[in-house]
C-alpha cells in the first residue's frame, strides 16, 4: 500500500463528487425545513376567499369585515361623495391610479372600483399599518378645513379621499389598496377572487 | 480537606490534561493592558447580562405559554400568580434593555479606542455579528408577551422585508407562516428566541473572546503592550505592561458589577417600565389585529436604525431605500476596520477632524433614536406651536441622517488621503511606573 504512487486525479475526482453529491444532499434536505415555514393549510384555509351580504349598508356608510384577518372597508358612497371625487385630483399623489400594484386592473379606473358607488379596500394605511378612521362629512375637519370625505389615519395624520387615493404631503407613500373581489349578485360580493376567475 | 480536593484536581487532570493550561491561558496567565479604564467594564458586564438572560429565560418558559390565544395572559399569570414571577419576569425584560446599554457602551469603547483596526478586526466582526444576533433575538423575544405593540412591531419589522422588489410579499408570508402576525409567528419565533439565537449567540461570545485572547487586549492609549519591553513581576517573557487578568481585572470587574447590580435593582424594583421606554404602555394590553396603537415604535434600542428607515423617502415607486439605509448603518459599523485606515488607534492621540467626527456621530445616534421614539414629534408642535410637524421633523431627522453616515465618509477620506494629524503615540502606556 505505502509504496502505491497516489494518483492525484482519482484523489480529486472522487473529493469532488463526494462534495458535490453531499452538498446536493444537504439542498435537498433543507427544502422541507424552509418549505415547513410557509403559511400552513389551516391558515390558508383560514385566508379563504369570504362572501358578504352588502345590502343592509346604507348610502354613506362603511362596513369593516375582516378577510384573511385583515380588515376591509366595504363603503356604499352617495352621489354627492362621488361626486367631490374629481375635484381633488390636484391634492393627490396618485389620483389617476397609476402604481398598478395598489388595485387589480378592474379597479384602475376613475372611482377605484367595478361599481361605482361601491369601494373595497383593505383598510390599512400604506404608511405603517394603522387602521384609518372612515371620515365621511364633507365639512371643514381639524386635519383640513377643504375636507372631501374620506380616512384619516389618527397614527400619523395619513389622509385618503373616499376611493382610499392618499394626499400628497402625509407620510403614506400609496394609495389604500384594493383586494381582489368580485359581485356574486347584486347584493352579494365575494372577497378574495377576481372576476374573471369567478367567471 | 485540602486533600480531597488535590486528589480530586489530580484525578481530573490526569484525565483531560488540556483543562489547567486553558485556564491559566485565559486567567491566571492572560496578560492585560494595566491601564484599562471605566470603559473595560461593559464586556464583562455584556457577559454577566448575557448569564442573566438565559437562567431567567429559563425559568420564564416554565411558565409561558407558546400560542397566540394564551400567550398575554401567562405573562400576566407570571406577573400576578407565580411566586416571585414579576421578579424574574422584570430581571429579563430590564435585562434586555440593559443588555443593549453595555453593549453600545461597549462599541463606543471600540471605536473610540480603535479597538477595531489591525489585528483585531476579526475580534470587532465578530462582535458586530454578535449585536446583529442581539437584535434578532430581542426583536423576537419583544414579540412573545403578545400583547398590542407586540403585533403591531412586528407587522411592521417584518414588512421590511415586503419592500424587497418581487420576492417581497412571498417572504413576508414565508417569515409570518400567515397572511398577519399569527399564531404560527408566534411559535417559531418562540423557537428562535429560546434556542436557535442563544445557541448561535454563545457560540459567538466564545469566539469573540476567543479572537481577543489570541490578539491580545487594547487599550485606553491604544499601543500594543505585546511589541512594548517585556519582563513583568509574574513572568520575565510576558509584557511589562501586562497584568493577571484573573486575580487583578476579575476583581476591578466585580467592582464594576456590583456598581451595575445596584443600577439594575433600583430599575427592577422601582421602575421596571422605565417610563413606558423598557416595556411600552400598549404591550400592556392583548394583541388586537383590527385596532393599531396611536404611535407606532420599537424599543428604544432599535429606534436610531428605525428613524434611518423612517427618515429616508420613498423614490422609484419603493420603499427600499429606507431598509437599504437602516441595514447600511449596521454593515457600515462593521467595516470600519477597513474605512478608517487612519495608523493611530486612541482617540487620545488622534487628529482633531477623528474627535469631532466622534462627537457628531454619538449626538447624531442619540438624536435619532429620539426621532425613532416619536419624541421629537411631540416636542416640536410643544414649542412651535405653528410649524408643520411632519416637515421639520424630516428636516431634523434627515441632518441627523447625514450626521451618521458622513461620520464614516468623513473618517474614510479623512484618514485615506493623510489630512490626519496624529500626535505621538507614546511606546509605552501612560501608567507605568
Amino acid at each position: 500500500m505505502a509504496n502505491e504512487v497516489v494518483d492525484h486525479g482519482r484523489r480529486r475526482f472522487l473529493t469532488v463528487t463526494t462534495a458535490v453529491v453531499g452538498g446536493a444532499g444537504v439542498v435537498a434536505a433543507v427544502v422541507p425545513f424552509i418549505k415547513s415555514w410557509e403559511p400552513s393549510a389551516r391558515a390558508k384555509a383560514a385566508g379563504a376567499p369570504v362572501t358578504v351580504d352588502i345590502s343592509a349598508i346604507e348610502a354613506g356608510q362603511k362596513v369593516t369585515y375582516a378577510w384573511r384577518s385583515l380588515p376591509v372597508f366595504v363603503v356604499n358612497r352617495t352621489k354627492d361623495q362621488l361626486a367631490q371625487l374629481k375635484g381633488l385630483d390636484s391634492r393627490l399623489l396618485d389620483p389617476e391610479s397609476k402604481d398598478s400594484a395598489q388595485q387589480p386592473k378592474y379597479a384602475t379606473n376613475e372611482n377605484r372600483s367595478i361599481k361605482p358607488e361601491w369601494l373595497v379596500v383593505i383598510g390599512l394605511c400604506t404608511h405603517l399599518g394603522c387602521v384609518p378612521d372612515f371620515v365621511p362629512d364633507i365639512k371643514p375637519e381639524p386635519f383640513d378645513a377643504n375636507w372631501k370625505g374620506g380616512f384619516y389615519c389618527p397614527c400619523h395624520k395619513s389622509r385618503y379621499d373616499l376611493s382610499g387615493r392618499v394626499f400628497s404631503g402625509v407620510p403614506a407613500p400609496k394609495n389604500l389598496p384594493v383586494p381582489p373581489y368580485h359581485f356574486v349578485d347584486d347584493t352579494h360580493i365575494q372577497i378574495g377572487v377576481d372576476p374573471q376567475e369567478a367567471g | 480537606m485540602a486533600n480531597v480536593f488535590t486528589s480530586i484536581g489530580d484525578w481530573v487532570n490526569e484525565r483531560a490534561p488540556g483543562l489547567a493550561p486553558m485556564y491559566r491561558a485565559h486567567m491566571t496567565e492572560y496578560y492585560a493592558p494595566k491601564n484599562f479604564n471605566l470603559w473595560y467594564y461593559f464586556g464583562s458586564l455584556a457577559l454577566l447580562v448575557l448569564v442573566n438572560q438565559i437562567v431567567t429565560g429559563i425559568f420564564l418558559t416554565m411558565n409561558y405559554k407558546t400560542s397566540a390565544l394564551e400567550a398575554f395572559n401567562s405573562v400576566e399569570y407570571i406577573m400576578r400568580d407565580v411566586e416571585w414571577g414579576w421578579l424574574i419576569r422584570y430581571m429579563h425584560s430590564t435585562g434586555a434593555s440593559l443588555f443593549f446599554v453595555v453593549v453600545f457602551l461597549h462599541m463606543f469603547r471600540g471605536i473610540m479606542y480603535g479597538s477595531f483596526k489591525r489585528p483585531r478586526e476579526l475580534v470587532w466582526i465578530l462582535g458586530m455579528l454578535i449585536f446583529l444576533v442581539l437584535m434578532a433575538e430581542a426583536f423576537m423575544g419583544y414579540v412573545l408577551p403578545w400583547g398590542n405593540m407586540s403585533f403591531w412591531g412586528a407587522k411592521v419589522i417584518i414588512s421590511l422585508f415586503g419592500t424587497i422588489p418581487y420576492i417581497g410579499d412571498s417572504l413576508v408570508q414565508w417569515i409570518m407562516g400567515d397572511f398577519l402576525p399569527a399564531d404560527a409567528t408566534l411559535n417559531r419565533f418562540f423557537a428562535l428566541h429560546v434556542i436557535a439565537l442563544p445557541l448561535v449567540l454563545l457560540l459567538l461570545v466564545v469566539l469573540h473572546i476567543a479572537a481577543l485572547h489570541e490578539v491580545g487586549s487594547n487599550n485606553p492609549d491604544g499601543v500594543d503592550v505585546k511589541h512594548g519591553p517585556k519582563g513583568n513581576r509574574w513572568d520575565a517573557e510576558k509584557p511589562a505592561d501586562g497584568i493577571p487578568f484573573h486575580p487583578y481585572y476579575t476583581v476591578k470587574d466585580l467592582f464594576g458589577t456590583g456598581f451595575f447590580l445596584t443600577i439594575a435593582a433600583f430599575i427592577i424594583f422601582f421602575a421596571p417600565t422605565f417610563g413606558g421606554w423598557f416595556l411600552e404602555h400598549d404591550n400592556f394590553t392583548p394583541a388586537n389585529n383590527l385596532v393599531t396603537p396611536s404611535h407606532i415604535k420599537p424599543s428604544w434600542y432599535f429606534t436610531p436604525f428605525y428613524a434611518i428607515l423612517r427618515m429616508i423617502p420613498s423614490f422609484f415607486g419603493t420603499a427600499i431605500w429606507g431598509v437599504i439605509g437602516m441595514f447600511g448603518a449596521i454593515l457600515l459599523l462593521a467595516l470600519l476596520p477597513w474605512i478608517d485606515k487612519g495608523a493611530v488607534r486612541s482617540v487620545r492621540y488622534r487628529g482633531l477632524g477623528f474627535r469631532i467626527a466622534l462627537g457628531v456621530l454619538v449626538v447624531s445616534f442619540l438624536a435619532l433614536g429620539l426621532v425613532g421614539a416619536g419624541v421629537t414629534a411631540e416636542l416640536i408642535p410643544e414649542w412651535f406651536p405653528h410649524a408643520d410637524v411632519t416637515t421639520w421633523e424630516n428636516a431634523f431627522g434627515r441632518l441627523m441622517v447625514a450626521g451618521y453616515f458622513g461620520f464614516f465618509v468623513f473618517v474614510w477620506v479623512y484618514t485615506r488621503f493623510g489630512f490626519e494629524k496624529t500626535k505621538p503615540v507614546p511606546e509605552r502606556v501612560t501608567m507605568h511606573d
